[in-house]
């Protein structure tokens, strides 16, 4: 069952297209790997997905209803989470009072303090601890996890591994299996093609907003994927 | 003997300008607004109360039970209708629409109620006169007691409520980072809009304490915002107990003041206000304001 789908969505900052006729869909228990170069669209069109920027154009359906006119906070409640780059932690709230405010008004489901916690046990120890002292890794753990407070049915995580050292990185990506085994429908922006490729189930690369190849990653060759990054020759399989 | 009874007079007067103030203090914490029609609400909600008074005959103190739900209400509106839109418009909107809220209230409560100064101190009975007197130079005002319990237990009861409720969490996030919050569910226009009803609830209370202390009329709003906004500034933009800390000091300050010669009463608060502004505690105030960022 497709749980979201995007059809022709534009995105602009001001006059500047960021996103142009984009067009997808993601099944339910999915894991999509949205990659592309720097100023690509990625992260305009995670936004917008969110709710967090605007849609300038197209529709964006989500479990067979129109998200237009839905804010993002009331997307949050029908089960879209969003982590957005930089983690954007509260800095002066500790790690188990950003879980709890993500926590407050969630869908019903099995994600609540304790089983995050159980989840991620390195946050454990560091329930007390201000936001603003963690570690990258530490931040990024603290970020998916309050995502997860929200009981999500889809989860945007965008640059999951941006800035942070390799091992903080191994960390992170051991937070992404428990999403996995959690049964998360996933669309994860990530600068690694690697780990993008290993992680997800399907990948769709844009190129100046647009798609330029969305195929499943069984099979599919890096010089395919390098070829569409870099804008080589446009390539889309299904 | 003198300076004691000052500093105590001062301390006791410090509880109605952190009353006056904390309101200001929540807004601007949360929301980043400087509200300059803070002063002209307080005045409104003294204004309710009185009209409450005469016509039923109860206290001011009674009065307050149904006149805070009407405040409150009408904060919750105020930032519903009018200060919503104008936080869209950028830092200075706002700044330039409570400017304007506080013109139109005034000249809508000239309208109603005259120019005429009032008191609610006579409907308040004993306790707007009586005192407990300690020695022949220091007495303990019931009134200034009861004002400086009210304001500590007004920003006791504000920062349990931010440090110990969900609804204080997600407040204190919200004034964080209010997109992000609204990314993980946060209606971050709702809880501004209720941090205003409580700020607008607050304003209340410190204009009817106003009222029974001495005389209002409607012009008497920019004064108190003036008291207020100092109050705020000592004590440190956004920071609760800071802002009871700012009101005594401000209080002493103008107590002390008038010992030494009662033209320089109003003139020392302005003074203390002065300095902590050009002292290093006020140039941080000022770097954090332009980061968008409360202490």
């Amino acid at each position: 069952m497709t749980l979201l789908r995007a059809e022709n969505v534009f995105a602009r900052h001001g006059l500047l297209p960021a996103v142009r006729d984009v067009s997808f869909g993601i099944a339910e228990g999915e894991v999509l790997a949205l990659i592309g170069a720097n100023g690509a669209g990625k992260t305009t069109l995670l936004r917008t997905l969110a709710g967090a920027h605007p849609l300038a154009g197209g529709r964006i359906v989500y479990d067979e209803s129109d998200l237009a006119g839905v804010r993002a906070d009331q997307r949050v409640r029908r089960g879209i989470a969003y982590v957005p780059e930089g983690r954007r932690l509260f800095p002066e709230l500790t790690v188990e009072e950003n879980l709890l405010v993500a926590g407050r008004r969630a869908r019903p489901g099995p994600w609540n303090l304790t089983t995050v916690l159980a989840a991620f046990p390195a946050l454990g120890p560091l329930r007390d601890r201000l936001a603003s002292r963690l570690s990258g890794g530490q931040q990024q753990a603290t970020a998916i996890a309050r995502a997860l407070m929200t009981n999500p049915r889809l989860l945007l995580i965008d640059e999951v591994s941006l800035g942070l050292s390799p091992k903080a990185v191994e960390e992170v990506y051991a937070c992404m299996t428990v999403l996995r085994d959690s049964g998360a429908t996933v669309v994860l922006v990530e600068q690694d093609l690697g780990r993008a490729l290993s992680t997800s189930d399907r990948v769709v690369c844009l190129l100046e907003g647009r798609i330029v190849l969305d195929a499943k990653t069984d099979g599919l060759s890096r010089e395919e994927v390098v070829t569409a990054y870099f804008g080589f020759h446009q390539a889309r399989r299904s | 003997m003198t300076w004691v009874n000052a500093i105590v007079q001062g301390i006791l007067l410090g509880g109605l300008y952190a009353l006056f103030a904390c309101g200001l203090s929540l807004m601007f914490g949360v929301m980043r607004i400087i509200n300059l029609a803070h002063g002209d609400i307080a005045v409104l909600g003294a204004f309710l109360v009185w009209s409450l008074t005469t016509r039923t005959g109860i206290g001011p103190f009674w009065a307050l039970i149904p006149a805070l739900p009407v405040m409150l209400v009408l904060g919750y509106l105020l930032h519903r209708t009018v200060l919503a839109r104008s936080l869209r418009g950028g830092p200075l909107t706002p700044l330039l629409t409570t400017f304007g809220l506080a013109i139109v209230i005034q000249n809508a409560l000239l309208q109603a109620y005259n120019p005429d100064v009032r008191s609610l101190g006579g409907a308040a009975g004993g306790i707007a006169t009586g005192s407990w007197r300690i020695t022949d130079q220091l007495s303990l005002s019931y009134l200034g007691v009861l004002i400086l319990a009210t304001a500590v237990l007004v920003l006791g009861g504000l920062q349990v409520m931010l440090r110990r409720t969900a609804f204080g969490r997600e407040m204190r996030a919200t004034a964080q980072d209010a997109d992000t919050a609204t990314l993980v569910g946060v209606p971050a226009s709702s809880v501004y809009a209720r941090a205003t009803a409580i700020a607008v609830a607050t304003a209340t209370l410190a204009g009817v304490f106003l009222a029974v202390r001495s005389i209002f009329d409607a012009s008497s709003g920019p004064t108190q915002l003036i008291f207020a906004f100092e109050a705020v500034v000592i004590g440190g933009l956004g920071s609760l107990w800071g802002t009871l800390w700012g009101g005594m000091v401000l209080g002493v300050a103008q107590t002390i003041g008038a010992t030494i010669d009662p033209q320089y009463s109003i003139l020392a608060g302005h003074l203390v206000f002065l300095i902590v502004l050009a002292s290093p505690h006020g140039r941080s105030l000022v770097a954090l304001r332009r980061e968008g960022r409360a202490a």
